[in-house]
């Protein structure tokens, strides 16, 4: 086990260094480069160009491009991401800030969509069309085509007009204030959760499903076993490799769907940050994000591979 | 050719009326009993069927379907509640909802439509390329896409629109690029197994070119799953175009692009016009809906196979 789990972070390295690379090369593209945007020759400035020259000389974008690229790739293995072009503040400092928010959404969102998808999805399975079936599709169908944006819009019309509810002007974080905190984040979380669950409730029911037709779940009910018994300890867990591995993927959905929740809910996390850093022209707060969100998704990824050699021993560690 | 006879009449030879013989006979033998056999085994892909082809219909006659001029502001109509004049009601400038939600079909439906198809086609060759060179050029190439799909779609769509600026054709890339890695996978792995085949081996004995072995006898049997990623990924071009606008980074005002007419203040009028952050966004909902539904069934028919990979 120990072997496969080096294996695999090993092979995540060259990834993660594409992952880099296409960063950098995309911030490439942009027209001009970083020292002209921060004189703000794009709102029509006039520039000194002894002083864009120095300035190219303390960027290092005098440089060779590979040069610049090890360098920034070094820079962001010491954790220094550069500067923000708009605050002025290390971009660490930033993302400091806004992390423990976005981390917090992602987390919940994940666990509880997970706790309720589970239970319902396999209830749906078990009941096979009855009311709970139906409801459970219905608000599953619905979970993948609404628009997280549109969610939390809906949410905040319904907060607002039932509950006189007002967006919170300042975050409490989870230590300070559990019950604060948790008023100000349930509803992104649940905007974010939705489809997440969705997903996950109709992968477990198919599963279940599938699984509910082996010959050894007929002979968990032929041998007299009680229905709790035959689901749990037969069906449930022989049936959870594909829900684990769609939960994984689901991760890259989520950070697309945070960037638009903390829009929506006006939260000050990761996910409005890239739309400012973007509004802005902010490039090495964007850089950063974006490549923080390409490292997630490996390491989600790799977890997801991990829990899926732990759950099924048939996968060998080689 | 038909030869434009002097008093204007279309003479038909006898060849032209073969063939379209031929395809009326096409028509009778294999495509009726398809589409038929669809509509009766899958009757949810037919109703994602109907609602494309309903949005279609919108877009391509929006002119005609329009009560009003989606550009036309009236400030003394602001926020007017739905009515027997404004349907739906008006939104902050006093524009009818109706009227941009109609046009908003045709921006959503032309974003998704070539985002699509561009991003599935240029993935489906590149699948193919690959799988046929096999060895370094295959693993060069799958390893790059393994990199283009550690980022989400949206968020990459989002560095690209942010580096190339908005404009219409920098969200279509935007939204295309992100959809090669998840086209190429499928169709090579689908390409792969074609190219095992006897005509394949056949094909390259009788002196073919490389190229020509791609294009006439590989591509021709990648086709099932090269329609099944493009209208999987149409729903979801569509819901990325509508985010980037809502994001205030796809299409910009006054375009009735149903994303921008959630953006910005649509929430914080929710009390007072509730009207305006509703019905874009059943909009959006329905029209993904539709694409994913008839893309699921679509699915089905074609190659249960893939059902747990697209």
């Amino acid at each position: 086990m120990w072997q496969y789990i080096v294996k695999r972070m090993l092979l995540m390295i060259p990834t993660l260094i594409g992952a880099a690379l296409v960063v950098f090369l995309l911030m490439q593209v942009v027209p001009g480069d970083v020292a002209l945007l921060i004189l703000g020759s794009d709102q029509g400035g006039d520039v000194n160009l002894a002083e864009l020259d120095r300035l190219r000389a303390n960027l290092g974008l005098d440089r060779p491009l590979y040069e610049q690229f090890f360098s920034w790739l070094w820079g962001i293995a010491r954790f220094d991401f550069g500067t923000s072009l708009w605050s002025g503040a290390p971009v660490i400092e930033e993302l400091w800030i806004r992390l423990p928010l976005t981390l917090e959404v992602a987390l919940f969102a994940t666990i509880i969509s997970t706790l309720i998808a589970i239970p319902l999805g396999t209830l749906a399975a078990i009941r096979q069309d009855t009311w709970i079936d139906y409801l459970v599709r219905v608000v599953s169908i619905g979970g993948l085509g609404i628009p997280a944006f549109w969610t939390g819009i809906l949410i905040i019309l319904f907060l607002v007009i039932y509950f006189e509810w007002s967006p919170p002007l300042v975050f409490v974080p989870l230590w300070e204030d559990p019950w604060e905190n948790f008023k100000q984040l349930i509803w992104p979380i649940v905007t974010v959760g939705y489809r997440n669950a969705a997903v996950a409730m109709r992968m477990t029911r198919s599963t279940v499903l599938e699984v509910m037709r082996e010959d050894y779940v007929r002979t968990a009910w032929a041998k007299g076993l009680h229905e709790r018994m035959v689901v749990i300890k037969h069906t449930l867990k022989n049936s959870m490799l594909p829900v684990v591995t769609i939960i994984g993927a689901e991760f890259a959905f989520l950070m697309g769907g945070l960037v638009v929740t903390e829009t929506v809910f006006t939260l000050n996390g990761l996910g409005s940050f890239v739309v400012d850093a973007i509004l802005h022209r902010d490039i090495p707060v964007i850089q950063t994000l974006i490549l923080l969100t390409a490292f997630v998704i490996v390491f989600a990824n790799l977890i997801v591979d991990l829990v899926y050699a732990w759950l099924d021993p048939r996968i060998s560690y080689r | 050719m038909a030869n434009v006879m002097h008093d204007g009449q279309i003479a038909i030879t006898p060849r032209q009326l073969q063939d379209m013989e031929l395809q009326k006979s096409w028509a009778r033998m294999y495509a009726w009993p398809a589409i038929r056999k669809f509509i009766v085994t899958k009757p949810l892909g037919t109703i994602g069927g109907v609602i494309i082809l309903a949005m279609a219909l919108t877009a391509l006659f929006a002119d005609a379907l329009a009560p009003y001029d989606p550009y036309e502001i009236t400030q003394s109509l602001q926020f007017k509640a739905p009515s027997v004049q404004n349907w739906l009601g008006t939104d902050e400038f006093g524009r009818d909802m109706l009227t941009r939600l109609i046009y908003g079909a045709r921006i959503a439906l032309f974003i998704g439509l070539v985002a699509a198809f561009v991003g599935s086609t240029a993935g489906a060759f590149l699948g193919v390329l690959s799988a046929y060179m096999g060895g370094k050029v295959d693993l060069i190439m799958q390893r790059v896409m393994d990199v283009m799909l550690a980022f989400p779609l949206l968020i990459l769509a989002l560095a690209i629109v942010s580096v190339l600026g908005r404009s219409v054709p920098n969200v279509v890339l935007a939204i295309a690029i992100p959809i090669i890695p998840r086209t190429t996978r499928i169709v090579r792995s689908s390409a792969l197994s074609v190219k095992e085949n006897m005509f394949v081996e056949a094909a390259r004995a009788v002196g073919s070119q490389h190229l020509r072995v791609m294009a006439r006898h590989i591509l021709p049997n990648v086709m099932a799953p090269y329609l099944i990623m493009l209208t999987a990924q149409l729903g979801n071009a569509i819901l990325v175009e509508a985010s980037l606008s809502f994001l205030g980074l796809g299409t910009a005002e006054p375009t009735p692009s149903w994303g921008l007419m959630l953006s910005g203040s649509a929430a914080s009028y929710a009390e007072k016009a509730p009207w305006v952050a509703i019905f874009p966004g059943l909009a959006i909902t329905l029209a993904v809906f539709g694409f994913n539904l008839f893309g699921d069934s679509l699915r089905d028919a074609l190659d249960p196979k893939l059902r747990h990979r697209t």
